[in-house]
């Protein structure tokens, strides 16, 4: 597979040192932990070491963050993967404006460590904060504030884009804009963003004033959507384990930063971790159908309100550090859909029915209503309409069947899936999701692919 | 910052420390600066590569230190190190830590030949590092105040077949650091003796098994700590104490034939 078209070698003879600096190994996995690829890692450390450090390597390279896409958009089977996670440096911030620049490897986490005490906020933030500037830029990220602050690319104001030719380009709205639109959402395939410049947005408290609210079926749901299009996230978690009378009820969770001035004190750093991979048994119907009734009735009353900090808010799975080992070793796989108004409606009741129906139910269902706040990104995944994200483990024989039935009828519908939390999707199906894919080709570094990439284009066949 | 614990190192109360720091691109300094700057400690860094110089000083002013200056030097200069050091003093107005990070690990295999490669392992990180705390011991003596903290390594604790040139470098400094210690520590002079295990950073992240290494900012804070508490010695993770004294403690004839 060295001879693929899409792996030509990088510049350059290879240095003694490149290749004794090479192992290929699994340790890097994304966070599904299906696939499984080997890969050489190339530890980056500083901005200047690309591409340098992939100097005469062959079979292509990536570069990737903290590993927290599910599927294979960040793996490179037999490739170079350039891990940026050591390129976490501050460079700029200025209280005036709220505009931090850091290094591309730095995380959200680490960002919240330095703004929070500082009475700033990430302008939109995903339900994980151990994700990269760098991943957040290329899978353009959304947040419970879709509705009203778009993507994570809609609050970026600058970043430098280097390319294996060696060529740096700075990029934004005004300075090559349209490498700007290709990089966001641009799979790490247009070159290694090397630092990124993001517009924070003020807060006076660690507290989110929350509402949780509870609903029964798709109709509810969207009446609170409409309801609440102001409140600033707004996401609602979803039972799609039962039928019947209690099909499709679930919690809708609203919040907003406390107005009241509070605690602006950095996160404890998180004591548990998921200590070893769970049997394969653990996730089955009936333990998914009983943690899904216990959260709904968890909230017993149909509305409660509270001060809550933002973690739990925001980020409840970090807590348990390596959760997804929960899985057990064949891993999980997600699938998120984005459908469009017109057959909003219509799509999640039939994609939630087959769900129930197959029994595979989902452990974790999240459903929100994105806004039309334009995507700054070629390749980004949110569109205005209803967003459901499921992930289910894997099972011999059952959820790939059910996952790719899901995605022909979220093609039916009109709608698309996101490459970050996809393992599954045919090039076919991908092509009809994202016709624009081809212009992105035009832009994609000739050294730079993913695994995700070559299925999806077709360069290679599928797993 | 907190009153107790950060005033370990002497100086004026209310003033930031003032940290001259050698090799201040090094993963582990890089990562204890971080925490000092949040402190708002006034720092003096300086390495040999400009453009990373940058960015870790850029870093460390935005994450609160009072004062940042650089200087870009190759420290295997010995003959430049008075000025140099002399210069950072002016800078920092004074000095209440000098913290020697830069070191190379250098190609065992290839030192076992090639004897220029040998030299050069022990003039980094033992001849260079003598000249400046000859110079920085005698500083302090004279003002009866300082902390000078060195990051050596278990690895001098004893010589082994897979890396004994940087071995014996860093044994060289742990004597050396032993016997100033002895000298100096009567005139008021901290001399902290740090002795990291394997830890994550630049000149690790190409060996085997590195990701289970220790994490460079859990080692930072250590450092950091034992600079306020001034220590002689620290061993960072902890565990490496109890295991480098029995490590100390195999006999010869039986450590010859291990494969280590
Ligand atoms: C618990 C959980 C919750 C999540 N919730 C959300 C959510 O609410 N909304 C959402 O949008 N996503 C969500 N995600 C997905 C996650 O935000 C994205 O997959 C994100 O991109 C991961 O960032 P990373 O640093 O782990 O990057 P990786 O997964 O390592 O890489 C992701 C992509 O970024 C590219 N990349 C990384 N660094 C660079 C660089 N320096 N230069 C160029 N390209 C680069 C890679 O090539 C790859 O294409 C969630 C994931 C988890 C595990
Ligand atoms: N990491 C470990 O496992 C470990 C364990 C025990 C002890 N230590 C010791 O800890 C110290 C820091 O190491 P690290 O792990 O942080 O590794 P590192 O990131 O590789 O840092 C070493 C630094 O020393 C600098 N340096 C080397 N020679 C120099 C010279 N002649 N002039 C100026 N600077 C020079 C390097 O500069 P460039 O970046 O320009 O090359 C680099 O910044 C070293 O003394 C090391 O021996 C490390």
């Amino acid at each position: 597979m060295s001879t693929s078209t899409l792996r030509p070698a990088a510049h350059g003879t290879s240095s003694a040192s490149a290749d004794s600096a090479r192992r290929l190994d699994t340790s890097f996995e994304s966070w599904g932990r299906f696939p499984k690829y080997p890969a050489h890692l190339v530890p980056m450390h500083w901005q200047q070491e690309f591409p340098a450090n992939i100097q005469g390597l062959h079979n292509g390279a990536l570069p990737v963050g903290m590993g927290r896409s599910y599927g294979d958009s960040c793996l490179l089977k037999d490739g170079n993967l350039i891990v940026t996670t050591a390129m976490n440096r501050l460079l700029s911030f200025d209280p005036e404006t709220g505009i931090l620049t850091a290094e591309a490897g730095m995380t959200l986490a680490q960002i919240l460590d330095f703004a929070v005490p500082r009475g700033f906020f990430l302008p939109v933030t995903p339900g994980t904060k151990y994700v990269t500037l760098g991943g957040a830029v290329a899978n353009d990220i959304h947040g419970k504030n879709h509705h009203v602050a778009g993507t994570f690319g809609n609050h970026v104001t600058e970043f430098e884009l280097v390319r294996s030719d060696g060529s740096h380009r700075r990029c934004s709205r005004t300075e090559n804009p349209d490498w700007f639109g290709a990089t966001i959402g641009g799979l790490g395939l247009t070159g290694v963003l090397t630092w990124v410049s993001l517009r924070m947005r003020p807060i006076v408290s660690r507290a989110i004033d929350y509402e949780g609210i509870q609903f029964h079926g798709i109709d509810e749901f969207l009446a609170l959507t409409e309801e609440y299009k102001h409140v600033e996230y707004t996401v609602s978690w979803i039972d799609c384990a039962s039928t019947g009378k209690n099909f499709a009820r679930g919690i809708f969770m609203l919040g907003e930063h406390a107005q009241v001035p509070g605690d602006l004190k950095p996160s404890s750093e998180p004591k548990l971790v998921f200590p070893v991979e769970a049997p394969g048994f653990a996730l089955n119907h009936t333990t998914v159908s009983a943690f899904n009734t216990v959260f709904f009735h968890k909230q017993r009353k149909p509305r409660v309100q509270s001060l809550q900090d933002y973690e739990p808010f925001f980020y409840p799975l970090d807590a348990v550090l390596r959760w997804n080992r929960l899985y057990g070793k064949s891993g999980l796989l997600q699938f998120q859909y984005a459908i469009p108004w017109e057959s909003a409606r219509q799509g999640t009741i039939a994609i939630l029915t087959e769900v129930a129906k197959s029994g595979l139910a989902s452990f974790l269902a999240v459903l929100k209503a994105f806004g039309d706040v334009p995507s700054p990104g070629l390749l980004s995944f949110p569109q205005p309409g209803i967003t459901l994200a499921l992930d289910f483990p894997i099972k011999a024989g059952l959820t790939f069947p059910l996952v790719e039935r899901l995605a022909d009828m979220t093609r039916d519908f009109g709608g698309r899936l996101y490459p970050a939390k996809d393992a599954a999707m045919t090039a076919d199906q991908f092509q009809t999701f994202y016709p624009q894919w081809r212009q992105l080709e035009r832009f994609r570094d000739p050294v730079l692919t993913s695994s995700f990439w070559e299925r999806v284009t077709g360069d290679r066949p599928n797993l | 910052m907190n009153s107790n614990n950060g005033n370990g190192a002497a100086r004026s109360q209310g003033e930031p420390m003032k940290i001259l720091v050698l090799g201040a691109t090094s993963g582990i300094a890089e990562a204890t600066c971080r925490l000092w700057a949040a402190r708002g400690a006034s720092l003096f860094l300086v390495a040999r590569n400009s453009e990373k110089l940058a960015a870790v000083a850029a870093d460390l002013k935005v994450r609160g230190a009072s004062y940042v200056d650089t200087a870009v030097a190759d420290l295997d200069d010995t003959s430049s190190h008075p000025t140099l050091l002399t210069h950072a003093i002016n800078s920092l107005t004074g000095m209440d830590v000098a913290y020697l990070a830069h070191g190379i690990l250098g190609d065992q295999p290839r030192a076992e030949q090639d004897f220029v490669v040998a030299e050069q392992i022990l003039h980094t990180n033992f001849v260079s590092v003598v000249s400046m705390l000859t110079w920085l011991a005698n500083y302090c003596v004279q003002r009866h105040s300082g902390v000078l903290a060195v990051l050596s390594s278990v690895a001098g604790d004893r010589g082994r077949k897979s890396n004994y040139l940087y071995g014996a470098s860093k044994a060289g400094l742990s004597a050396f650091l032993g016997g100033l210690r002895n000298r100096v520590d009567r005139e008021g002079v901290t001399i902290l003796n740090i002795k990291p295990g394997p830890v994550k950073t630049g000149m690790t992240s190409h060996m085997k098994g590195s990701e289970k290494f220790a994490d460079v900012n859990v080692v930072a804070k250590a450092i950091v700590k034992a600079v306020d508490k001034r220590y002689d010695v620290l061993y960072v993770p902890f565990q490496w104490g109890p295991i480098m004294f029995v490590i100390q403690h195999i006999p010869e004839r039986i450590f010859k034939k291990l494969n280590l």
